[in-house]
C-alpha cells in the first residue's frame, strides 16, 4: 500500500472541502473495496477522507412512501432493519447477500453505489427500484446516476449522503453469485410500482447495471413469469470472462428474471 | 505519525501508527497479539476476523486509525482466564480444527453467528453464514458440528447466568 | 483398548493453543533486528533479463540491500534441484534445467523472482521493490502443456529440446496392444486433469538468521520436512554446511504437499541474512502464493480400457502429457510417473497395462505433489473409464466393478506394485448400503418432479502410501531414503518425549503419536510429549507427505519403544532380582512371570537414571532409544465413495446432496482424526471437480491469481459426509496402519464427475464442472438428441 494521509472530517461540508482541495483524494466509506484495492497497489490516493465520524450520514427511516437510507449505513443494518424487512423485503434480502457477514458489517450503501462495480448488488437495487441518490449538491435519479463501469454522475467534490427508495408494490432480487468472488455473476431485480415496471440487471453488462426494456414491456401486459417466456436478452455486448460467457449470462438473465418475477408476484 | 487509542480485549492501548497500518497489523505487530492471522489479500479468507464494538469484521480491511475509541475483541480475549469460551470448547470437542490457522477467525465468526442468529442453528444457516471463512483442512463438516454445539452451549451457559441473576 | 490408546477417540492435545490464539506459526516469529524482504517478480511469462538497475531502489528510505541473481552467482550458490531421477524410454536422463533462486539470465514464469529488496519495514521494502528497474526482452511463451512440444512453441530451456523433460513409459506395450486387438469392447476417454493451487490457508513464510560469531544459520520455515530442507540447502545450494544450519518448522498451517518443496524465497532469506548481517523475514501474500507455491495436477490424457465379452477388463493404456511448469520442483518428476502410472490398475485385476508420460516445461509456476500426487490423476482415469464403460455396456457400474475386483492377496499388478491386503467388495457393499444405492431411482424421480436432474457416481479408489521402502524408491530414481526415525526419551520421572521426523501441520500427531506411547507404556497421555519440526532437536526425519506418518513415522516409534521396553526389562530385572527373560511388561508394570512381584513403570524409569541397582559394566544408565524404520512395502488404502448430485438444468448449478465414504485404512489410531482427514480430502476433491482451476492465458498470465477468481470450496459447497470404514490390516508394518490423509482427494473427483455425467446423460464435461460447463453440456446434449430425432 502506498502512503497516504487520513482525514476524519466531522461534517459533509468539511469532507467536500477536503475532497475539492486535495489533488488525489478518495472518500473512505466502508472500505471493503477500496482497502483491498489499495493493498494491491491498484489505487494510490494521496489522502483518504473517512466519512465515519460524520453524524447523520447513517440510518434508516420510513418517510411517507419511501425508505430513506443514509449513505454510511452498513449492509448488515439494511439487511437486519425491521423497517426494510417489512416494507421493502427485496432490499433487505439483497443487502443480506452482499459479500459475507463480516464485509456486511463494514460495507456501506453509499460506498457501493458511488463505486458502481459492474458486479455489485446495490446498483441493481437503485436502478431496479427507481431510487433517488441524494448528494451534498443535488438529487440524482438512479436512471441518470450509473454512467458506465465504475463510472457515475457524481462530480469531483460530490458526496452521496442518502438514498431514497420509493416503496414498490412488488419486488424481488435474484442473484447468481460468482462462485469465487461471490459478487453477482448476474443479478436481476424486478419491481412493480403502480404502472411502472423495472427490470434491472447487474453483473452482466459491459457498462454496468442496465434495464431490460423488452422484459419490462412484456411484464406491463401481465406481471407473471410466463410473460417472459420466449424472451431473451441478446448476448452481444454482455460481459464474458472465465466465470461466464456472454451467452451464459444472457441465458441467466432470463432465468433469474423469471424467478424474480415469480418471487415478486408470489 | 498519528496516534490511535482503542480498547483491545478490555485493555486500553495507545500507539502512534503509520496511517496505512491495518487493524490486523496493529494487533499482530504493535500489540504482538498473533492469534489473528492473515491468509489472503482480498478480504475473503476470514483468518483475520475479530469483533469491533461487538460485531465481526475482517481486521485486514480496516485501518487502525479508523478505530479510535473502539472496543476490539480478539481470539486471545475470548476465554475467561483458564476457562475456555464454550465455542472454543466446542471446536476442540468436535475436532473443528486441524492446522489451526483459520481457527481463530472461524471461532470469532462463530461467536458472531450465535450473537446474531441465536443458539439453535441449523446446518444450512451455519454453512451460509460461513461465507466469509475459508478452511482448507477440515472440509467444514466438523466446523459446522462445532458451531452448532458451541451455540447450544452458549445458550445453556446464558440460561445458567440468567437463572443465577433471578 | 484403553481410553487414550490405539483406536480411541481422543480430543487433540494440540488444540489448546490453536483455539486460544497461541499457535506459533512462522509469521508469528520475530527476531531482534530483523529486516523485511520483498521480492521483485517477473510480470512476464518468459523474458530475457537484459539488465537490472537498482540505483533508485537502493536510495529509497529504509532500504538495506537490493540483491539480484548476479549477487547469487558471486556467492556461488547452487541451483534448486529435483531429487528424483527419471529416465526416458531411450535411456536418457531427464532434462533438468538450472533453477537459480533468483533468475539470472531470464524469467520463465510470471512471478519468477528476479531480485529482492531488504528493508527496515515491509512497507519500505515494497515501496523500493517498485523502483527496481528490470530491463526485460519479452519472449514468446507457452503455457498449455498440450502445445508445449509443438514445432512453433517457445523454447524455454536449452537442455530440453521441444520443452520435453522426459518421455517415460511403464508396462508392456506389445502385450497391451495385443489385448486391445482382441477386445470385445473398448472405452476411450480424453481427460484433462485440471491444474490446482494448493492454497494452504497459512501462506509460506521464512526467516533467515546468520550468526557471524559461530557461523551458524537458522531458518524458520513453513515446511513439512525441515531435515529435507536442510539437506538440500546444505548439499545442493551449498549455503551452509549441514551441521551449521538449523531449520525450524514451528506450527505450520496446512501443507497438502506445497510445503514439501525447497523454494527460492527461503533460500534467499537465509542467504540475504548473511549478506546484510541481520535476520531477514519474508511472508508471502496470497497473490505471491498463487505465483510461487508449486501447483498440482495439470495432466492431459488419452486413456482406453478394453473388455472381453464377459465385461472383464483385459487391458488399459494411457498417454499423458504432464505439465511440470517452468522449472523442475523438488519431487516433481516422480508425481506423473511412479506415483501415477503405478496406480492405473486401480482395484481391478487388469492383466495388461501400458502408460506413456511426456513431462514438459511450460512458462507456468512449477508443478509438484499436491494432496494425492499422481494418485488422484490415476484414479480419475481408471474410475471414469470404468463408469463410462458400464454405461456403454449397459452393466450396472457397481456390478462391473465387482466383476473385475482383485480378490486374492498379495496381488502383483503389471505396473510394479504388489498389493498386500484389501477387501474391495466389502467397502463397495458397505458404501452402497450407506448411500441407499437401491433407493436412488426413487430419489431421481422425486428430483425430476421438482425439475431437477439427479445423478449418482461411484469411485472405487486405491492408493499407494506409506512412502516408501528406501531400496525400492532408490531403484526407481529417488534421491533420498524414505524411512522415518524416532527417538523415545524416557525421563527419570517416567514421562516421555518422542522426537519424531514426521511433521504435523494439521494431522494431529501430538495426539495420535502420544496415544501409541500411552497404550504401549501404560502411562497417561498427558505424560507424553511429541517433539518435531526442529533439526537441532530431532535426530533426522523425512517429514510428512504421502500419507506416510502413521505407517512409517509411527512404526519408527514402535521400533524405538521395543528397544525402550527391552532396556527397561533389564532395569526391572535388577530391581526385581529376577532373570531378564522372566520379566513381563503389561499395563505399565514389570512383573516376574508367574508371581505377583512387580515394579511400576515410574520406578523403572527412575532407577534407569539413578543406576543404583546395577553396575555400569552390566548395563548403561539411562532410558532413551532411537530407531530408523524403513518400510518393507507401500501400504494400500482403498475404499469406495458414492456421490449423489442434484442439478438445476436452468442454471447448471450442481448441489452435492449425499456423500458416502467407506474407506479401508487398516488399523485406525484415532477415528475422530481419521474422519477429519477424510472430510478434508473429499472437500479438496470436490473443489477440483466443481470449483477450482488455475487458468493461464495464452501469454502465460495467471488469470486466476487470487481468491476473487480461483474458487476455493466454502462451507456451503459441500454437505455433511457419511463416513464408514472397513478394516483389513496392513501386513507390512507393525501397527497395521495404511494411511488416510489423501484418500478423500483421490476418490472424490471421479465420484463427482461420474454423478454429474449420470445426471445429465453426457460424458462431455471437464473439471471443474462449473455451472456454465454443466449448463453447456446439457444444451449440447439436448441439441444432439434433437438432431437425432
Amino acid at each position: 500500500m502506498y502512503a497516504f494521509t487520513l482525514h476524519r472530517p466531522s461534517s459533509v461540508r468539511q469532507a467536500a472541502n477536503l475532497l475539492a482541495k486535495s489533488e488525489d483524494a478518495k472518500l473512505l466509506a466502508g472500505g471493503q473495496t477500496l482497502i483491498p484495492t489499495m493493498k494491491q497497489r491498484l489505487a494510490s490516493p494521496a489522502s483518504l477522507i473517512d466519512l465515519s465520524l460524520i453524524e447523520g450520514l447513517s440510518g434508516i427511516e420510513l418517510r411517507g412512501r419511501s425508505i430513506v437510507i443514509g449513505a454510511m449505513t452498513r449492509h448488515a443494518e439494511v439487511a437486519d432493519s425491521p423497517v426494510v424487512q417489512e416494507n421493502l423485503p427485496a432490499l433487505a434480502e439483497l443487502a443480506g447477500e452482499i459479500g459475507d457477514p463480516h464485509v456486511r458489517n463494514m460495507g456501506t450503501i453509499g460506498g457501493s453505489l458511488a463505486n458502481n462495480d459492474p458486479n455489485a448488488d446495490y446498483p441493481a437495487a437503485a436502478l431496479g427500484l427507481g431510487a433517488t441518490i441524494v448528494t451534498n449538491k443535488r438529487r440524482i435519479a438512479a436512471d441518470e446516476f450509473f454512467t458506465g463501469m465504475f463510472e457515475t454522475a457524481l462530480g469531483a467534490d460530490e458526496i452521496v449522503t442518502k438514498v431514497m427508495f420509493p416503496l414498490p408494490k412488488k419486488a424481488a432480487y435474484v442473484k447468481f453469485a460468482n462462485p469465487a468472488s461471490r459478487y453477482a455473476l448476474v443479478g436481476v431485480l424486478v419491481s412493480k410500482r403502480g404502472r411502472e415496471i423495472r427490470v434491472a440487471v447487474t453483473g452482466a453488462g459491459a457498462n454496468g447495471v442496465f434495464r431490460v426494456t423488452a422484459f419490462e414491456e412484456a411484464l406491463q401486459r401481465r406481471f407473471g413469469p410466463k410473460s417472459l417466456d420466449g424472451l431473451s436478452v441478446p448476448a452481444a455486448g454482455l460481459n464474458s470472462d472465465i466465470h461466464g460467457s456472454a451467452e451464459y449470462r444472457a441465458h441467466l438473465i432470463g432465468v433469474l428474471a423469471r424467478r424474480a418475477v415469480a418471487a415478486a408476484a408470489g | 505519525m498519528p496516534a490511535v487509542s482503542m480498547t483491545v480485549n478490555g485493555k486500553p492501548v495507545t500507539a502512534d501508527v503509520d496511517p496505512r497500518t491495518l487493524l490486523v497489523q496493529f494487533l499482530r505487530e504493535e500489540l504482538r497479539l498473533t492469534g489473528t492471522h492473515v491468509g489472503c489479500d482480498t478480504s475473503q479468507c476470514g483468518a483475520c476476523v475479530v469483533h469491533v464494538n461487538g460485531r465481526a469484521i475482517k481486521s485486514c480491511t480496516v485501518f487502525a486509525l479508523q478505530l479510535e475509541g473502539a472496543k476490539v475483541a480478539t481470539i486471545e480475549g475470548l476465554a475467561n482466564g483458564d476457562q475456555l469460551h464454550p465455542m472454543q470448547e466446542a471446536f476442540r470437542d468436535n475436532h473443528g480444527l486441524q492446522c489451526g490457522f483459520c481457527t481463530p477467525g472461524m471461532i470469532m465468526a462463530a461467536v458472531d453467528i450465535v450473537n446474531r442468529k441465536g443458539h439453535d442453528l441449523d446446518e444450512h444457516t451455519i454453512r451460509s453464514e460461513l461465507e466469509g471463512n475459508l478452511c482448507r483442512c477440515t472440509g467444514y463438516h466438523n466446523i459446522v458440528k462445532a458451531i452448532a454445539a458451541g451455540a447450544r452451549a452458549m445458550g445453556s451457559g446464558a440460561a445458567v447466568t440468567q437463572k443465577a441473576a433471578e | 483398548m484403553s481410553a487414550t490408546g490405539i483406536g480411541a477417540t481422543v480430543r487433540r492435545k494440540e488444540d489448546q493453543r490453536f483455539i486460544t490464539g497461541k499457535g506459533h506459526y512462522t509469521a508469528d516469529v520475530n527476531r531482534a533486528g530483523q529486516t523485511h524482504a520483498c521480492f521483485v517478480r517477473s510480470p512476464h511469462a518468459h523474458a530475457r533479463i537484459k539488465g537490472i538497475d537498482a540505483t533508485a531502489a537502493s536510495k529509497m528510505p529504509g532500504v538495506v540491500a537490493v540483491l539480484t541473481g548476479a549477487d547469487l552467482a558471486v556467492d556461488k550458490l547452487g541451483n534448486l534441484i529435483c531429487g528424483w531421477m527419471i529416465h526416458s524410454k531411450d535411456g536418457s536422463a531427464m532434462k533438468m534445467a538450472p533453477h537459480p533462486a533468483l533468475a539470472q539470465t531470464k524469467a520463465c514464469h510470471v512471478g519468477d523472482p528476479v531480485a529482492v529488496v531488504i528493508a527496515e519495514t515491509l512497507a519500505q521494502a515494497k515501496d523500493a521493490a517498485e523502483k527496481v528497474q528490470v530491463d526485460y526482452e519479452v519472449l514468446p511463451a507457452v503455457a498449455d502443456p498440450a502445445q508445449a512440444q509443438s514445432a512453433g512453441a517457445a523454447q524455454i530451456h536449452e537442455v530440453a529440446p521441444k520443452n520435453t523433460i522426459y518421455q517415460w513409459q511403464l508396462g508392456d506395450k506389445g502385450k497391451t496392444d495385443a489385448a486391445f486387438q482382441s477386445a470385445a469392447h473398448v472405452t476411450k476417454l480424453d481427460i484433462v486433469n485440471n491444474r490446482l493451487v494448493p492454497n494452504a490457508i497459512e501462506p509460506r513464510a521464512a526467516i533467515g538468521e546468520y550468526d557471524s560469531g559461530t557461523g551458524h544459520f537458522t531458518l524458520w520455515n513453513t515446511t513439512q520436512n525441515p531435515h529435507v530442507a536442510r539437506l538440500v540447502i546444505a548439499a545442493f545450494i551449498g549455503m551452509a554446511p549441514e551441521h551449521k544450519l538449523r531449520v525450524i518448522a514451528p506450527d505450520v498451517g496446512g501443507g497438502f504437499g506445497s510445503k514439501i518443496f525447497i523454494y527460492p524465497e527461503e533460500v534467499v532469506a537465509l542467504w540475504a541474512s548473511k549478506r546484510v548481517g541481520r535476520p531477514v523475514k519474508w511472508v508471502a501474500e496470497r497473490v505471491e502464493s498463487f505465483l510461487s507455491d508449486a501447483h498440482g495436477r495439470d495432466h492431459v490424457t488419452h486413456a482406453e480400457m478394453a473388455f472381453d465379452r464377459d465385461g472383464k477388463v483385459v487391458g488399459l493404456r494411457a498417454r499423458t502429457i504432464a505439465n511440470l511448469g517452468a522449472y523442475m520442483s523438488t519431487f516433481s518428476s516422480s508425481v506423473p510417473t511412479y506415483l501415477y502410472a503405478t496406480l492405473l490398475s486401480g482395484q481391478y485385476n487388469i492383466p495388461n497395462i501400458y502408460c506413456e508420460v511426456d513431462a514438459v516445461y511450460t512458462n507456468t509456476v512449477p508443478v509438484d505433489a499436491y494432496r494425492g500426487a499422481g494418485r488422484p490423476e490415476a484414479t480419475f482415469v481408471v474410475e471414469r473409464l470404468v463408469e463410462v464403460a458400464a454405461r456403454e455396456l449397459s452393466i450396472d457400474p457397481a456390478e462391473l466393478r465387482k466383476r473385475n475386483f482383485i480378490h486374492q492377496f498379495p496381488h502383483q499388478t503389471p505396473v510394479i506394485l504388489a498389493y498386500d491386503a484389501g477387501d474391495y467388495n466389502a467397502s463397495l457393499k458397505k458404501a452402497l448400503e450407506l448411500a441407499d444405492y437401491k433407493g436412488f431411482a426413487k430419489r431421481k424421480r422425486e428430483s425430476a418432479r421438482d425439475g431437477k436432474l439427479r445423478g449418482i457416481g461411484l469411485s472405487a479408489y486405491i492408493e499407494a502410501c506409506g512412502l516408501a521402502p528406501s531400496q525400492a524408491a532408490g531403484s526407481l530414481g529417488a534421491g533420498v531414503g524414505l524411512w522415518e526415525s524416532a527417538e523415545v526419551r524416557v525421563n527419570p520421572t517416567g514421562s516421555v518425549e518422542v522426537l519424531t521426523g514426521s511433521h504435523s501441520h494439521g494431522q494431529g500427531h501430538e495426539t495420535t503419536f502420544a496415544q501409541l506411547v500411552s497404550e504401549r507404556l501404560g502411562i497417561a497421555i498427558d505424560n507424553v510429549s511429541i517433539v518435531h519440526g526442529d533439526t537441532d532437536i530431532v535426530q533426522f526425519g523425512m517429514g510428512t507427505y504421502g500419507s506416510r506418518s502413521g505407517a512409517v513415522g509411527m512404526s519408527a516409534i514402535v521400533k524405538a519403544l521395543d528397544k525402550v521396553e527391552a532396556k527397561a526389562k533389564k532395569v526391572a530385572s535388577h530391581l526385581l532380582e529376577a532373570a531378564e527373560g522372566d520379566i513381563v511388561f503389561k499395563d505399565g508394570k514389570f512383573t516376574v512371570a508367574g508371581t505377583d512381584r512387580s515394579v511400576p513403570w515410574g520406578d523403572v524409569a527412575l532407577n534407569a537414571y539413578t543406576a543404583h541397582k546395577f553396575s555400569g559394566q552390566e548395563l548403561e544408565p539411562g532410558l532413551k532409544e532411537t530407531s530408523f524404520y524403513d518400510p518393507t512395502n507401500f501400504t494400500f488404502p482403498a475404499g469406495c465413495h458414492v456421490c449423489e448430485v442434484e442439478i438445476d438444468p436452468d442454471t447448471g448449478e450442481t448441489e452435492i446432496v449425499n456423500w458416502t465414504a467407506v474407506d479401508d485404512f487398516g488399523v485406525l489410531v484415532n477415528p475422530m482424526i481419521v474422519e477429519g482427514q477424510v472430510h478434508g480430502g473429499i472437500t479438496q476433491g470436490v473443489g477440483q471437480a466443481l470449483l477450482e482451476r488455475a487458468i493461464y492465458d495464452k501469454d502465460g498470465q495467471l488469470v486466476t491469481g487470487s481468491f476473487m477468481d480461483y474458487c476455493m470450496p466454502r462451507a456451503h459447497d459441500v454437505p455433511s459426509f457419511k463416513v464408514g470404514v472397513t478394516v483389513t490390516k496392513c501386513p507390512s508394518n507393525p501397527l497395521g496402519i495404511k494411511g488416510c490423509g489423501e484418500a478423500g482427494a483421490i476418490a472424490a473427483p471421479a465420484a463427482v464427475i461420474n454423478a454429474i455425467t449420470d445426471a445429465i446423460g453426457s460424458e462431455q464435461i471437464a473439471m471443474p464442472a462449473t455451472p456454465q460447463a454443466v449448463w453447456t453440456a446439457i444444451q449440447r446434449g439436448n441439441a444432439t438428441r434433437k438432431a437425432a430425432e
